[in-house]
C-alpha cells in the first residue's frame, strides 16, 4: 500500500484521441504536495504519511499548524490529509510528490465532497416517482406516499428514505482510468467525472478493487528523485557533451597542426623555389627575348 | 487564460485543423473517416448546417441536414473530431435564424434557403481565441 494524493478540481473538458475517439476527462491538479508529518509504529501504532497542499497566508493559520508546519519546514498549507501507507512505503518529510505517481491507464478512486443540493425532496433524493400529475391528486404531485403500514407496527421504521439534506458528503468514486499525466504542470487528467465543485479539493489513491500494477512507483513519485535523475542525465550529457568537445578539439588541433606543417613545407617549397627560381625566370626570360 | 483553457487551446493547436468559416443556412460537405475492418476510407456527408453548437471551442460542434432517399437526415459531427477529414462549404445560405430546426417540417421548395451573394469573409486577420469560454 503507497500513499495516494491530494489534489485540486479544475474542471472537465475532453480530449479527441487518433482513433476518432474523444474522451471526456477531469483535470485535477497539484499543488506544492508536501509531506507534512509521518505516522510510525512506534509513536502512533499505525503507519501513514500526512501530505499538505496548497498555500494559505501564515497569518491565516492557527499558531498550532503553524508549529506543525515549521516542525516539518514546509510552508503552511490550504489542506492536510492523512493516507495510510505500509511501514516500507513511508515518505520523508517535506519530500514533494509530483503527478507522475500514476501512470496512463491507471485505475484510481477519487473520493471528494460532493455538490450540496440543500433539502431535497424524495423524488430528487431517493429517486421516487412522485404521484400522478391527474386523477384527483392535488398539490402533492412530488411528494413520496406513504411511509409504512398501520396501526401494527404504528411507526416509521428506521431508515425510510424521506425528503431530507442532499449532497455535501465524501463520496468516492471508484475505478476511474487515468488518461494523460503531465508532471510539469501537475496536472492528472481522469476520464470521467470526479466528486465536488471546481475547485474543490479531492484525493486520489489506487484503485482498491483491481491488481496492484507493477510499473507503480514506490513509495511515490518524488520530485527530489525526479530532480536527481534530471541532473544525472544532465550530468551525463555535459559529460559527452564535453568529451565531444574535447575530440573535437583535438582533432581541430591536429588539423591545424597539419596546416601549419603543410604550411610550413609550402613555404619552404616557396623559398626553395624562390632560391631556385630566379634563375629559370631569368633563363626564360632570356629564352624568349 | 485559465488552466482549462490553456488545455483546451492547446489541444486544438496540437490537433492542427483547419476549421473554414460557415454558419448555419450553409451547404457544407464534410468528409468522414469511414473504418470498414482494417481499411479506412473518407465517406462524404453534403447538407446544410442548421445548427452549431458551443462555439468554436473544442467542445464545438454542428448539425448538417440533408434529404437522403426522400428521408430527412441529421447527422451532429464535433467541430474538432479526429475522424473529420475535411469540411468544405458548397454555398453560403441567407437565413435570420441561429438554428434552423423550422427546416424539418419542411419539405421541397418551402425548405430551400435563398443564396448569401454578398458573403465577406471575416477580415480580422486573427482567428478568435479558441477554446476559452468567452
Amino acid at each position: 500500500m503507497r500513499s495516494g494524493i491530494i489534489a485540486k478540481k479544475v474542471g472537465m473538458t475532453r480530449l479527441f484521441l487518433e482513433d476518432g475517439k474523444q474522451v471526456p476527462v477531469t483535470v485535477l491538479q497539484l499543488d506544492k504536495l508536501q509531506v507534512v508529518a509521518q505516522r510510525t509504529a512506534d509513536a502512533h501504532g499505525y503507519t501513514a504519511v500526512q501530505l499538505g497542499t496548497g498555500t494559505i497566508k501564515a497569518k491565516r493559520v492557527s499558531k498550532a499548524l503553524r508549529g506543525h508546519f515549521a516542525v516539518a519546514k514546509v510552508e503552511p498549507k490550504r489542506k492536510v490529509a492523512e493516507f495510510r501507507v505500509a511501514p516500507e512505503n513511508l515518505i520523508d518529510v517535506g519530500e514533494e510528490i509530483t503527478a507522475d505517481h500514476y501512470f496512463e491507464g491507471q485505475y484510481v478512486d477519487v473520493s471528494g465532497t460532493s455538490i450540496g443540493k440543500g433539502f431535497a425532496g424524495a423524488m430528487k433524493r431517493h429517486n421516487f416517482g412522485g404521484l400522478r400529475a391527474s386523477h384527483g391528486v392535488s398539490i402533492s404531485h412530488r411528494s413520496h406516499g406513504s411511509t409504512g403500514q398501520c396501526q401494527d407496527p404504528g411507526k416509521v421504521f428506521k431508515g425510510k428514505k424521506m425528503a431530507g439534506h442532499m449532497g455535501a458528503v465524501r463520496v468516492t468514486t471508484q475505478n476511474l482510468q487515468v488518461v494523460k499525466t503531465d508532471a510539469d504542470r501537475g496536472i492528472i487528467m481522469i476520464k470521467g467525472a470526479v466528486p465536488g465543485s471546481k475547485g474543490g479539493w479531492v484525493t486520489i489513491k489506487d484503485a482498491v478493487k483491481k491488481p496492484t500494477p507493477e510499473n507503480l512507483i514506490l513509495p511515490a513519485a518524488l520530485k527530489s528523485a525526479a530532480d536527481e535523475a534530471k541532473r544525472l542525465a544532465e550530468e551525463a550529457a555535459k559529460q559527452a557533451e564535453e568529451e565531444a568537445k574535447a575530440a573535437e578539439e583535438a582533432r581541430l588541433a591536429e588539423e591545424a597542426a597539419q596546416q601549419e606543417e603543410a604550411l610550413k613545407e609550402a613555404e619552404a617549397e616557396i623559398d626553395a623555389e624562390k632560391e631556385a627560381g630566379v634563375d629559370p625566370s631569368g633563363e626564360k626570360k632570356d629564352g624568349e627575348q | 487564460m485559465d488552466l482549462i483553457a490553456e488545455l483546451e487551446a492547446e489541444q486544438i493547436a496540437s490537433l492542427g485543423k483547419d476549421i473554414p468559416d460557415f454558419k448555419p443556412g450553409d451547404t457544407v460537405r464534410v468528409g468522414y473517416k469511414v473504418t470498414e475492418g482494417t481499411r479506412t476510407r473518407v465517406q462524404a456527408y453534403e447538407g446544410v448546417c442548421i445548427s452549431r453548437k458551443n462555439g468554436h471551442g473544442i467542445a464545438g460542434s454542428f448539425t448538417i441536414r440533408k434529404i437522403s432517399f426522400g428521408e430527412g437526415v441529421e447527422r451532429v459531427f464535433p467541430l474538432y473530431s479526429t475522424n473529420i477529414d475535411s469540411i468544405q462549404v458548397i454555398r453560403r445560405g441567407k437565413v435570420r435564424r441561429a438554428k434552423l430546426y423550422y427546416l424539418r417540417s419542411r419539405r421541397g421548395k418551402s425548405a430551400r434557403i435563398a443564396e448569401q451573394t454578398n458573403y465577406k469573409p471575416k477580415d480580422d486577420g486573427k482567428k478568435p481565441v479558441q477554446g476559452s469560454a468567452t
